[in-house]
C-alpha cells in the first residue's frame, strides 16, 4: 500500500474501532445525543482534532430517515434507544490530515429483518466496485444501485442526503491549530470539497456522486467515501468506507472492516 | 358427548369435544350469551376440537340445564361462578383452562378472570361483545364525573344501544313476549339482522332460555353498575374481539381497557353481534392463535402476548388498528413483486396477516414473501402466476383454497402501463392491456370472490384502478379504458357483494414512483425510442416521488373503513373533484400533450 494511503486506512480503522466501542456501550434509554457525544469524546481522546463532519447517531426509524424534510433533522436528537431498535453511527474524523468517513449499522438485540438488510448490503459493495472498475459513468452506477435496491424490495435512503449523494470525495486536509466547524462540518474539509467542486466544474466532473447530470462522468481518481443506505419500513442500514479510484483500477481501501468480516463470517 | 353436573341446586348440561385420553391438549371452555344456549358454539367448537379439548355448558336456566328456584336472586354472578367451578371440577381440568365468552358469557368471563377465586385455574380469556359490569359501571361513572361533549356523546350512544336492558327490567312482560310472539319471530329477526344463512336458527329451547335469562340482567346489572368493584383486574392474558357493527355495544366501552387487563390483545372484525354464528372460522383461528401464543409463553416463561413489533412510531396508531383487524387473516396480493403490490403485501404483513404474494416474476414474488415474513407476517407464501391467464388463475385459486384457506382480503393490483395515441395502438396492444388490467381483476374477483361469498364470513376486495379511470387523456387511451372498467366493475361488485358482507374498494392512485414506467409500452415509438421514453418517464415519476408505501397505507385504510372509491395523491383527488365541479375543465386537461 502506498504510504499516502496508510494514514487514511489507519484513521478509518480508528473510526470503526470507535463505532464498535460506542455500539458495545449502547443500552436501552441512551439518547442519540449521548451516543454522538460519546463517539466524539472517544476520538478526541485518541488525538482527533479536526472533522469532515462530527459524529451522527440515528436510532429507530430515524435510521431510515423517516419523515426527514429538513437537513437539520440529521442532527442527533433526544430519541431514546429501545430493545430491538436499529441504530446507525456515522462519523468522519480527520487525523494527521487524513480524512475518513464511516457508517456503522447495528441493532440493540436480535432483529431478523435488520440482519437481512445488512446481508443484502453486501451485493451493493460488490456492485459499486464492479461499476467503477468498468469505468461506467457514476450516474449510471447510481442507477444500477437503485435498480438493485428496488429488486431487493428496499428504498434508496441515501437519496435523503444533501444532493442525494451515494458518495463524495475526501482528501487530505491541512492541519491547523484552530479547526472550526459549521453545522457539524469541518471548515477545512468543506473548503477542500468546494475547491474540488470548482475545479471539477471546469473539467466536467463533480466531487459529489449523485443521481444528477453533473455526475454523468467516468470515475475520477481519488478517494471516495461510498455510503449506500437501504431503507425498509422504518429500518435503515448502511455502511460507509473509502474507495480508492486510480486512473485504471479501483479497490476498497481496507477489507478488514466490521461489516465485511460479518459477511465473511456468515458466508463461511 | 353431553353429561350433567350438579351445582348448588341446578343440573348443568356440559358438552365436550376433542378430549384426549392423555389430557395433553389444552382445554378451551366456551360460555354462551343471552338469549342462547351452548348450541351457539357448535361450529366454533367443531373447528377448535381438531386441536383442543373443547367444553361448553348451558348456563343455569338455559338449554338443557335446569333453572334455580326461586328465579329471583338465582342468577347472581356469585352463583354463576359456583356453576363454573363445578364444571371445572367435573371435567377434571388440572391445567388452567382457556375461557372464551360471548355476550353474557363474556360478562361472566370477566367476573371469573378478575376474581382471585379462579387464580391458577384460568390460563387466558377471550372476550367478545360482553364487557365486565364493573368496568362498565366505572366507565359510566368516569363519564358522568367529567362530562366533556365527547364523553357525553359516548354515554348517550351506549345509552341508546342498551334499550333492551331497560326493557328486560320490566316485570313479567319480557317473559310473556318471549314465550309468545317474540320467541316465534326471533329466528327470523335474527337471521335478517345478522344476515345468517337460512336454517341456522336458534334451538327449540329459545323461548325458555330468553325468559329465564332476563333474570341475568335483573339480578346483576343494577347492583354492579351502581357499585362497581374497583379492583377488577385481569392478571391473565385477555383477547378482546370487537365487532365494529355491534348494535348493542359501543366500541368506546373498551377505550381504557388496558388499565384493567394489562396483557391485552385486541382484534376487530367488521361484523354484527353474533360472531359465533356469523364468523365461526375466524373466531376459531383467533382463539387458536391466542391459545397457542399463551401456551408457548407459559412454557417459555415469558409473555408471548405483546404489541406488534414495529419501529415506525409515525404510524403507530394506524398500525394498531390494522393489527387488530388483519392479524392472522389471509391476504392475497397480485402483482406483489414490485411497486404498490409489494408495499401492500408489506403493510398487511406488518399487521400480522398471512400473506400470499402473487407475481408473474417468481423471484420477486419470493422476495416479497421472504421480506413479508421478516416484517411480521404470521405466514407468507409466493405464487408465480400471470393474472391474464384464466387457467393459471383457476389453478391458483384452487391451490390457495386447499392449502391456505379462503382469502379474507384480495388485492387485485397487477397491471401494466401503455401509453400512446389511439390510432397508434394495435389490436395486440389492446388485447394485452385488457387481458392484464381488466381480465386479471375479473379473474381475481370471480374466483376468490365466489369462495368468499360461499364461506359467508364476509371479506374485502380491493381493486387498483387509477386516476386515469376518470381523467380522460389522449396519451393513455388503452390504459384509461382498462382502469375505468376496473372502477365500474368495483362499483357494481360492491352493490352485489354487499349482501354477503363483502366490501369492495377501488383505489385510484395518481403518479406513483413504481417500476410501471420502466416496463410500460409506448406505442408508436421505435425500440430505441422506447428505452428513452421509459427512462424519461421513470425520471419524471421519481421527481414526483410519491412512494408506493403511502398507497399501501391508503389501501389498508380503505379496507378498515370500507371506502368505496379512494383517490390517492393530490392530483388524483383534484381530478376527481374537478370532474364533479367542472367536467369540461377535466376534458380540456385531457387534450394537453404528454411532456414526454
Amino acid at each position: 500500500m502506498a504510504d499516502g494511503l496508510r494514514g487514511f486506512r489507519d484513521v478509518q480503522r480508528l473510526a470503526y474501532e470507535c463505532a464498535q466501542a460506542i455500539a458495545a456501550r449502547l443500552r436501552p434509554g441512551v439518547t442519540e445525543r449521548q451516543a454522538a457525544r460519546a463517539a466524539r469524546r472517544w476520538l478526541v481522546e485518541r488525538g482527533v482534532r479536526d472533522w469532515f463532519h462530527l459524529p451522527f447517531a440515528w436510532f429507530g426509524d430515524r435510521t431510515a430517515f423517516a419523515g426527514f424534510k429538513l437537513p437539520t433533522q440529521f442532527f442527533p436528537t433526544n430519541r431514546r434507544l429501545e430493545p430491538g431498535m436499529p441504530f446507525i453511527l456515522d462519523m468522519a474524523p480527520v487525523l494527521d490530515g487524513c480524512t475518513s468517513d464511516i457508517g456503522y449499522s447495528g441493532c440493540l438485540g436480535p432483529n431478523p429483518l435488520h440482519d437481512r438488510l445488512t446481508a443484502d448490503l453486501r451485493e451493493h459493495r460488490d456492485l459499486v466496485l464492479r461499476g467503477v472498475r468498468e469505468r461506467r459513468p457514476l450516474r449510471t452506477i447510481y442507477e444500477d444501485v437503485d435498480r438493485l435496491m428496488a429488486r431487493q424490495g428496499y428504498e434508496n435512503r441515501h437519496r435523503a442526503y444533501p444532493f442525494g449523494v451515494i458518495a463524495h470525495r475526501v482528501d487530505r486536509v491541512r492541519q491547523r491549530r484552530f479547526n472550526p466547524h459549521i453545522a457539524g462540518f469541518g471548515t477545512q474539509s468543506l473548503r477542500g470539497l468546494a475547491k474540488d467542486a470548482v475545479r471539477g466544474h471546469r473539467d466536467g466532473w463533480s466531487p459529489l456522486w449523485s443521481p444528477h447530470k453533473f455526475s454523468d462522468h467516468p470515475p475520477t481518481p481519488g478517494l471516495w467515501a461510498v455510503e449506500p443506505h437501504l431503507g425498509f419500513r422504518g429500518v435503515g442500514v448502511k455502511f460507509e468506507e473509502l474507495l480508492v479510484v486510480t486512473e485504471t483500477d479501483a479497490y476498497w481501501l481496507d477489507d478488514e472492516l466490521p461489516h465485511v468480516r460479518r459477511w465473511e463470517g456468515s458466508a463461511a | 358427548m353431553t353429561r350433567f353436573v350438579e351445582s348448588a341446586g341446578v343440573r348443568l348440561a356440559v358438552a365436550e369435544w376433542g378430549a384426549d385420553a392423555a389430557g395433553e391438549r389444552p382445554t378451551v371452555l366456551l360460555l354462551h350469551g343471552y338469549p342462547d344456549c351452548k348450541e351457539v358454539w357448535r361450529e366454533v367448537a367443531g373447528e377448535l376440537a381438531e386441536r383442543f379439548h373443547v367444553v361448553a355448558y348451558d348456563v343455569r336456566g338455559h338449554g338443557a340445564s335446569t333453572a334455580p328456584r326461586p328465579q329471583r336472586g338465582g342468577y347472581r354472578l356469585e352463583k354463576l361462578a359456583d356453576d363454573f367451578e363445578a364444571v371445572l371440577d367435573a371435567i377434571g381440568a388440572d391445567r388452567p383452562v382457556h375461557l372464551v365468552g360471548h355476550d353474557w358469557g363474556s360478562v361472566q368471563g370477566w367476573e371469573f378472570a378478575t376474581r382471585p377465586r379462579f387464580e391458577g385455574r384460568l390460563a387466558s380469556f377471550t372476550s367478545m361483545s360482553g364487557p365486565s359490569l364493573d368496568h362498565f359501571g366505572l366507565w359510566i361513572k368516569e363519564r358522568m364525573g367529567h362530562p366533556t361533549p365527547r364523553r357525553l356523546a359516548q354515554l348517550l350512544g351506549q345509552g341508546v344501544r342498551s334499550w333492551y336492558v331497560y326493557a328486560l327490567h320490566t316485570p313479567v312482560l319480557p317473559e310473556l313476549a318471549w314465550r309468545g310472539p317474540l320467541g316465534r319471530l326471533w329466528p327470523k329477526l335474527l337471521a335478517r339482522a345478522e344476515r345468517l344463512p337460512a336454517g341456522s336458527c336458534p334451538t327449540t329451547s329459545l323461548p325458555e332460555d330468553a325468559a329465564h335469562g332476563a333474570w341475568l340482567y335483573r339480578d346483576n346489572v343494577r347492583e354492579r353498575l351502581l357499585r362497581p368493584r374497583e379492583d377488577a383486574y385481569a392478571r391473565i392474558p385477555v383477547q378482546l374481539i370487537t365487532p365494529t357493527g355491534d348494535p348493542f355495544l359501543s366500541e368506546h366501552l373498551y377505550d381504557g381497557l388496558d388499565r384493567w387487563a394489562p396483557r391485552l390483545r385486541r382484534r376487530t372484525v367488521a361484523a354484527k353481534h353474533w360472531l359465533p354464528r356469523t364468523r365461526p372460522q375466524l373466531l376459531a383461528r383467533w382463539i387458536t392463535d391466542f391459545v397457542d401464543d399463551v401456551e408457548r409463553g407459559r412454557s417459555s416463561g415469558e409473555s408471548a402476548v405483546e404489541a406488534p413489533r414495529s419501529h415506525a412510531p409515525l404510524k403507530r396508531g394506524a398500525l394498531g388498528a390494522a393489527a387488530e383487524r388483519f392479524a392472522g387473516r389471509l391476504v392475497l396480493v397480485t402483482g406483489a413483486g414490485s411497486g404498490i403490490g409489494r408495499a401492500t403485501a408489506f403493510a398487511f404483513a406488518e399487521a400480522g396477516a398471512r400473506v400470499v404474494a402473487v407475481d408473474r416474476d417468481g423471484d420477486s414474488a419470493a422476495r416479497t414473501a421472504e421480506l413479508a415474513l421478516l416484517s411480521g407476517a404470521r405466514e407468507a407464501w409466493a405464487q408465480t402466476v400471470d393474472v391474464a391467464e384464466e387457467q393459471a388463475m383457476d389453478k391458483l385459486a384452487d391451490r390457495v383454497h386447499t392449502e391456505y384457506g379462503v382469502v379474507d382480503v384480495l388485492v387485485n393490483n397487477a397491471g401494466i402501463g401503455i401509453s400512446g395515441r389511439f390510432l397508434d395502438t394495435s389490436v395486440e396492444d389492446w388485447r394485452r392491456t385488457l387481458d392484464v388490467n381488466l381480465w386479471g381483476v375479473i379473474h381475481g374477483c370471480r374466483l376468490f370472490g365466489r369462495r368468499m361469498a360461499e364461506r359467508g364470513e364476509g371479506g374485502h376486495i380491493v381493486n387498483i384502478a387509477s386516476a386515469a379511470a376518470y381523467q380522460p387523456t389522449k396519451t393513455l387511451p388503452a390504459y384509461s379504458t382498462s382502469k375505468a372498467a376496473v372502477l365500474m366493475l368495483s362499483e357494481c361488485l360492491r352493490a352485489e357483494f354487499a349482501a354477503a358482507g363483502i366490501g369492495v374498494s377501488a383505489i385510484c392512485p395518481g403518479f406513483v414512483n413504481t417500476s410501471i414506467t420502466a416496463t410500460a409500452r409506448f406505442v408508436g415509438a421505435t425500440n430505441d425510442e422506447q428505452e428513452r421514453l421509459r427512462r424519461k418517464a421513470s425520471r419524471m415519476y421519481r421527481r414526483r416521488n410519491y412512494p408506493p408505501e403511502k398507497v399501501a397505507d391508503a389501501i389498508v385504510r380503505a379496507v378498515i373503513k370500507d371506502i368505496p372509491v379512494l383517490p390517492v395523491t393530490p392530483e388524483a383527488r383534484t381530478a376527481r373533484m374537478l370532474g364533479r365541479v367542472s367536467p369540461g375543465a377535466l376534458r380540456a386537461l385531457g387534450r394537453i400533450d404528454s411532456p414526454l
